[in-house]
């Protein structure tokens, strides 16, 4: 289980997040909506420790990452995938290596085990002898679908998805939201995935948390957050340019003027 | 109130080079105490030293020969007129053991690899894919800085050495065939003042040279910002400091073993 206490964390004057409770239970799916740049991505960094808090706890099994080593944490994060939104596969690096990255780093497996590995997860998320290729030579939908088969590799007991579906095209986006939820129902992985594409989020969902004003206001199944009544859910869920979420970010004058 | 806006930011001046020289020394500890930490990897080193070392082959060569010859030259106008021709062969083998060599070698790697390293590790930064190296679970010093640090440090000395034999070549051309000194009395003149200490201060410096030129272009790199134009302006003070750093540090050496040396 994951535990997210009383987390706070400022970039000089802008509070990113502020006081954000969470919890998310083992063999979940829960995605984490937002508006872009509200602090979604940087709430994923804190979960595998990649920055570290002004005040507040991330528990992951009862130990608050937050306050690790390096060393210890790595420990953990060995137990972690992370798909990037960019992917963010290693350009010196063939697809194969890539995908093979923790297993040639941190167990002594042979090299043609990791090979066979490699295929599976390639396999796994529809690609086939791409290997020998550099990441330079994929389209983008490619290079999300590589960072997956890359994130899953070691058999990890959580993925972290960071916008799974930014930047591909909805058929393409589609295609990866099943195979999250082929992941989820294949490998019983509990998994967080941060989004603010609704389509995505009723899909692969167990639980919708919502995230605004650097605090977790609303957590429910797809359905009650489709049917929710709060007008900041609503309006985002329903992607409306006028309502709460606009007029607190003082973007009124600039939606009546497009109007 | 002039004052005091200028003492303001003569203290923010202060305390932001003191925080980047605190930083840049974490870095350097770091790797140090990572330099002999398993996995080695062989394989990463060899394919630096190729890039470093290998790739930088034909520069050192043009630069060093050119300014062996140069430096010939020069002397020549004051030599010729005492009548000391001979004696051009022992500076130019002197100022290429002990200041040219390791000095002109460094900048040129510094503007050549140094940028290539900060523009890489920058370009990783960015792209979030140092995130992504901790994420899994791999040190981004024991995989990016070390590998290219064990590299720098073991071919600039052997740059350098080339360099040298390269710009003695350079001022040997000037010397044999402008100034028709003999080959017996330029081998002899350039070899005769030449010692050991000579020799190892050049090499000190090129290993001090290597650190400074690694450390700092790793550290630009990991520290890149905002996208492609933080890549460039890294890329940029990465070389930048490098020569200033290398300027700098040949002067301390140079005092410090003339001192000693008395």
């Amino acid at each position: 289980m994951i535990e997210i206490i009383n987390l706070s964390k400022s970039f000089g004057d802008n509070k990113v997040l502020d006081d954000l409770n969470l919890t998310i239970n083992d063999g979940e799916t829960t995605v984490i909506i937002g508006r872009s740049g509200c602090g979604k991505s940087v709430l994923l960094k804190h979960i595998m420790g990649l920055m570290r808090p002004d005040s507040g706890q991330v528990l992951i099994n009862g130990k608050n990452v937050c306050a690790m080593e390096e060393k210890d944490l790595n420990k953990i994060r060995l137990k972690f995938g992370m798909l990037f939104q960019g992917a963010a596969l290693f350009d010196s690096l063939s697809i194969g290596e890539n995908v093979g990255f923790m297993l040639l780093e941190h167990t002594n497996t042979p090299q043609q085990v990791i090979e066979k590995r490699v295929k599976e997860c390639l396999a796994l998320v529809g690609l086939k002898n791409i290997e020998h290729l550099k990441p330079g030579e994929l389209s983008g939908g490619m290079k999300k679908r590589v960072g997956l088969a890359r994130a899953i590799c070691m058999r990890p007991e959580v993925v972290l998805y960071d916008e799974p579906t930014t930047g591909v095209d909805p058929i393409m986006g589609d295609a990866i939201n099943d195979l999250i939820m082929e992941l989820h129902d294949k490998l019983q992985v509990t998994a967080i995935a941060v989004t603010h594409d609704m389509k995505s989020a009723y899909k692969i969902a167990t639980r919708i948390a919502m995230l605004y004003d650097g605090k977790i206001i609303v957590k429910g199944t797809p359905k009650e957050i489709e049917s929710s009544k709060d007008p900041v859910v609503r309006q985002f869920v329903t992607g409306a340019a006028i309502g709460p979420i606009t007029e607190a970010a003082g973007m009124k004058d600039m939606i009546g003027k497009v109007n | 109130m002039i004052l005091k806006e200028h003492l303001q930011d003569l203290g923010k001046k202060t305390l932001g080079l003191l925080k980047y020289v605190g930083a840049i020394s974490l870095l350097m500890a770091d790797t140090f105490s990572k330099l002999f930490v398993r996995p080695i990897r062989a394989n990463q080193i060899v394919k630096h030293m190729a890039k470093i070392g290998v790739q930088s082959l034909p520069i050192v060569s043009l630069i060093s020969f050119f300014t062996g010859m140069v430096l010939a030259l020069q002397s020549a106008y004051q030599m010729q007129k005492i009548s000391a021709e001979m004696y051009i062969a022992s500076l130019v083998a002197l100022s290429m053991t002990r200041e040219l060599g390791p000095v002109l070698t460094a900048l040129i790697v510094a503007g050549r690899c140094g940028a290539s390293i900060t523009a890489e590790i920058g370009t990783m930064k960015v792209t979030e894919q140092i995130d992504a190296l901790r994420t899994m679970a791999t040190n981004p010093t024991s995989y990016l800085v070390v590998p290219r640090f064990w590299a720098m440090l073991l071919m600039l000395p052997v740059l350098t050495i080339y360099s040298v034999i390269i710009g003695i070549a350079g001022g040997y051309v000037i010397g044999r065939y402008k100034l028709h000194i003999s080959h017996h009395m330029y081998n002899k003149m350039t070899f005769q003042p030449l010692h050991n200490k000579d020799l190892y201060s050049g090499l000190l410096k090129s290993l001090v040279f290597a650190v400074i030129i690694c450390i700092v272009a790793c550290f630009e790199g990991l520290n890149a910002k905002e996208g492609a134009e933080g890549v460039g302006k890294a890329t940029t003070s990465s070389v930048v400091r490098s020569f200033i750093l290398i300027i700098a540090a040949d002067c301390l050496i140079t005092a410090l073993l003339y001192f000693i040396g008395r």
